[in-house]
């Protein structure tokens, strides 16, 4: 804390009030005209180099640095670029000490170094772009309502199943460091801002960035890998595949950052007394992500790298035709993406051990064992991804040390269920919303659980490789257990965060309509792989037309129920505004003892933590009484 | 206070109780009918694997979700309006740790044991690459499967046959060798439990004995391309060894003109005439 004192208080935002100053409208002009300068510019290199490598008839080269010079126009137009500049010209450094109150809308739309308002605009961004990719779902599931093709054709069909995939996969990747991490681990942790606050606006900004460039692909042909982008296919894709690196790309880097800037905060910027060991549990899931994100995400930005120089300067990383390999391609994806899953899943696992206690009223049961649970997950995802690759032929010999090594991966997850269960046996158990949710997430993520282990098992993966049941298998873990989990941290922290309560009962209805319907969807969908449906098909044999339009029905009400949160949110908010008490919980973590809304600067002065994170249960606290402030003040 | 029941005995009664009842439903209701059903050797291998990950996980489920049920029932305020009263201060115990430690990891291993030595049986119909390490004995019969966007074309060398149906005799070992002319496919022959990448570039060896006759259906598993949906083809397994000689006779006499301009039977066809992908 000492180490920010001796800097200039806070920065006057007068500079950048005015509409022409560095925000998001001249992000978007400058963007275009990036575009343009970067088009133009490689239209007149691939006319001195013109070999037609593509087999598209389009120009990669052209499109590429299109995209690369739209996203820095817009991030020097959001003034991302003033703070180097200024360095380089001999300023000194002017980081704000700590955040001064703002007024107005304006703070949303621009580069902003108060964590909290990063966080918020996280949750519109991730909003936006996951309700683009839930209506490529219902488009999807809207086609295979019938065995044929009938709705769309099946160029069309593939570029919705890519679009949702990468979006799903790719975007919501921050949907929860980028959201609530953000948000959270500065108070949690005792610190008024990240370790980087400037890098924290980038991630931001970066995934925003990409969304645009992803949903660009429908204007040059879509693409048809699916996000996957398995090579040698994505050679033949068009221009609409430039798209899916691009995206993949800004993501992979917007990744890195955010794991990078987590961690190091975590790691250097805890207040006196908050020992590791009183770290709480969802500090701890950042932890364990951030180090995923640190060391996998850059597998991808090289991978992407490789795919971007075999399509636009005529290497052959992955054309066998030419002396590369098809299997290069999926070695090094799933190097990346099986970490990546868990990218998807521990965040879950931090957020219902962080809210269980509080409505169990009971501490957390297996402090230790729950964070060695997330941290083992970690270090072992490194180690299975050739799970993906079973029937490939590809070092088939190594099936069974990846079929081991996959099926341990249950040890420490199995953690995580023992520490959720034995928090709930004999507590005080309080069914309200949240706590809803983090049942739910028990429920789903138990079957998505159980159907990996016939995924890991070789002989039965033989059948179920490709089809149905895995993309059954996880929906079941990423949107059953990180939608749950996120939608228990909205309905526990979002009042916090947002200033007003949200409506209980319809938060009762959400949960039981996306719960039920969610099942609906998915369960059969177990049954469709086992009955020999492959994934991303259009056509399907038609004794499975029952089966299918059930899943498109229930996927139709799951989609209407995260409406049914929308409409939550908004009535909320704008018809029924009841200000969010301080502590509607009774928590007794630290954030919950900061008045609502947390004012700019976090805490007026740095706090010391001297107890344990999850100070509940009889023999701490008198029944029914509240400490005036936190247990761990 | 009044006296607390034993729950923990309870709930160990009820998880007795719900296992001796769905158990023998698992085991003899639903696992005959898991897929992907007994037409050949290695499909009936694959649900004897189905059917003990099935019985093995049900106890599992019903534990997880028989505790998550009796919690909130036995356990659950009923008095949200009233005072925010505390549950117990318990942070932990460590036999409970050590005994959920054991327990997962005797279940894990024996898993990882149990799948490893089916798999070496015989090979459970999946592609194992150009050199297989599990190689059933016995006389194969070689059909070869070309994947290419967007159908799948099957050599017999033994016969000098080139065809776009796949027939296979019954009571015989066979041993495919799967390929690719352009983008990576995936040879699945549900029925029969097989499933292989088609590689450009690459025979992928994939080894099934069949038995009866037999109807099964071949998809592409592999996204490849715009008609990946489209790109199936029935097969079947004749219902004898004569009626399979005189099927690829038929074939002999039907592409008689064409196989003569094939090019040369080889394990892999890439790079192509053109020298590229695609």
């Amino acid at each position: 804390m000492t180490a920010t004192a001796n800097r200039v208080p806070a920065q006057s935002p007068a500079r950048q009030r005015g509409l022409l100053g560095f925000n998001m409208l001249t992000g978007i002009i400058l963007g275009v005209v990036g575009w343009w300068v970067f088009y133009l510019l490689g239209g007149l290199i691939q006319g001195y180099t013109n070999h037609g490598f593509s087999q598209t008839g389009q120009n990669d080269v052209q499109i590429m640095l299109g995209y690369l010079g739209g996203v820095i126009g817009f991030l020097g137009g959001l003034g991302f670029l003033n703070y180097p500049i200024q360095r380089m010209m001999g300023y000194p450094p002017n980081i704000p000490d700590h955040e001064v109150e703002e007024p107005g809308l304006g703070k949303y739309f621009r580069l902003t170094t108060d964590h909290k308002v990063v966080s918020q605009q996280y949750f519109v961004g991730i909003a936006f772009f996951f309700f683009v990719g839930g209506l490529n779902a219902m488009l999807i599931r809207t086609e295979l309502l019938s065995p044929t093709t009938h709705v769309f054709g099946a160029q069309q069909y593939l570029t919705l199943v890519g679009v949702h995939g990468s979006m799903m996969m790719g975007m919501m990747t921050s949907g929860v460091l980028g959201p609530f991490a953000n948000w959270l681990v500065p108070l949690m942790i005792g610190s008024r801002r990240m370790a980087f606050p400037r890098m924290e606006s980038l991630t931001f900004w970066l995934l925003m960035a990409a969304g645009v460039v992803l949903i660009t692909t429908v204007f040059f042909g879509g693409f048809q890998t699916g996000w996957t982008g398995y090579e040698p296919l994505a050679n033949q894709g068009t221009a609409g595949y430039d798209a899916y690196l691009g995206f993949f790309g800004l993501v992979s880097i917007s990744m890195t950052l955010l794991g990078l800037n987590l961690a190091v905060t975590i790691a250097t910027m805890r207040a006196p007394g908050m020992t590791w060991s009183r770290l709480p549990i969802f500090c701890w899931s950042v932890v364990a992500t951030a180090a995923l994100m640190v060391l996998a995400a850059p597998m991808l930005t090289a991978t992407l790298l490789m795919g971007i120089s075999d399509r636009t300067l005529y290497t052959a990383f992955f054309d066998p035709g030419l002396g590369g390999s098809a299997y290069l391609w999926q070695n090094l994806f799933w190097v990346f993406g099986h970490p990546e899953v868990y990218v998807l899943a521990i965040p879950g696992f931090g957020i219902v051990l962080e809210i269980l206690p509080v409505f169990a009223r009971k501490p957390l049961w297996g402090y230790k064992i729950a964070v060695s649970g997330m941290l083992g997950v970690a270090i072992f995802s490194f180690f299975v991804w050739q799970h993906h690759l079973f029937v490939s032929g590809m070092n088939a010999d190594l099936r069974p040390f990846y079929m081991l090594s996959t099926e341990i991966i249950s040890l420490p997850t199995g953690f995580t269920f023992l520490a959720f269960m034995a928090t709930l046996w004999r507590g005080r158990i309080r069914l309200t919303v949240p706590m809803l949710f983090c049942l739910g997430w028990a429920f789903n993520f138990l079957f998505g659980g159980i159907s990996g282990v016939f995924n890991s098992d070789t002989p039965s993966d033989v059948t179920t490789h490709g089809s149905f049941f895995v993309m059954a298998h996880f929906h079941y873990t990423i949107m059953g257990g990180l939608l749950f989990s996120v939608m228990a941290a909205m309905y526990y922290w979002g009042p916090k965060m947002f200033g007003y309560k949200l409506n209980e009962r319809l938060g009762k209805i959400h949960f039981w309509v996306m719960f039920l319907a969610f099942n609906s969807t998915f369960g059969p969908l177990f049954a469709v792989g086992f009955l020999g449906m492959p994934r991303r098909v259009v056509t399907y044999a038609t004794n499975l037309t029952g089966l299918n339009d059930w899943v498109s029905v229930s996927a139709y009400v799951l989609g209407l129920s995260l409406l049914l949160f929308l409409f939550n949110m908004v009535y909320s908010w704008m018809y029924k505004r009841i200000p969010a008490e301080d502590n509607p919980w009774h928590s007794r973590s630290i954030e919950f003892q900061l008045p609502t809304p947390v004012p700019a600067q976090d805490f007026d002065e740095i706090p010391v933590f001297s107890g344990d994170p999850y100070p509940y249960g009889e023999a701490l606290a008198p029944a029914g009484a509240e400490p005036a402030t936190a247990g761990a003040y | 206070m009044r006296s607390e029941p034993n729950h923990m005995r309870r709930f160990v009664a009820l998880w007795l109780l719900a296992n001796a009842i769905m158990l023998p439903i698992v085991i003899f209701v639903l696992a005959p009918g898991m897929p992907p059903g007994n037409g050949t050797e290695q499909a009936a291998g694959q649900v004897v694997d189905n059917t003990v990950l099935l019985a093995l996980s049900t106890p599992v489920a019903l534990g997880v979700l028989l505790f998550l049920g009796y919690t909130i029932w036995a356990f659950r305020e009923r008095n949200l309006d009233g005072p925010v009263l505390d549950g117990p201060a318990v942070t932990g115990n460590s036999s409970v740790q050590m005994w959920w430690l054991i327990t997962t990891t005797a279940l894990v291993l024996f898993l990882a044991g149990f799948g490893s030595v089916r798999l070496l049986e015989d090979g459970s119909g999946g592609g194992q690459g150009p050199s297989p390490l599990v190689v059933p004995s016995g006389k194969a019969l070689q059909v070869q499967v070309i994947g290419q966007q967007w159908q799948f074309t099957y050599r017999y060398p033994a016969y000098g046959l080139e065809t776009n149906s796949l027939v296979l005799p019954p009571d015989t070992l066979v041993e495919f060798h799967v390929t690719s002319l352009d983008v990576i496919h995936s040879f699945w022959a549900y029925q029969l439990g097989v499933k292989a990448d088609a590689n450009p570039g690459v025979d992928n060896i994939a080894y099934v004995e069949t038995r009866g006759p037999l109807s099964f259906e071949v998809r592409c598993a592999e996204l490849c391309g715009v008609w990946h949906g489209y790109m199936y083809n029935p097969g079947k397994v004749a219902s004898s060894k004569a009626a399979f000689a005189s099927w690829i006779q038929s074939q002999q006499q039907k592409y008689s003109a064409a196989s003569k301009v094939l090019p040369p039977y080889s394990h892999t066809y890439f790079p192509g005439p053109n020298g590229r992908s695609g």
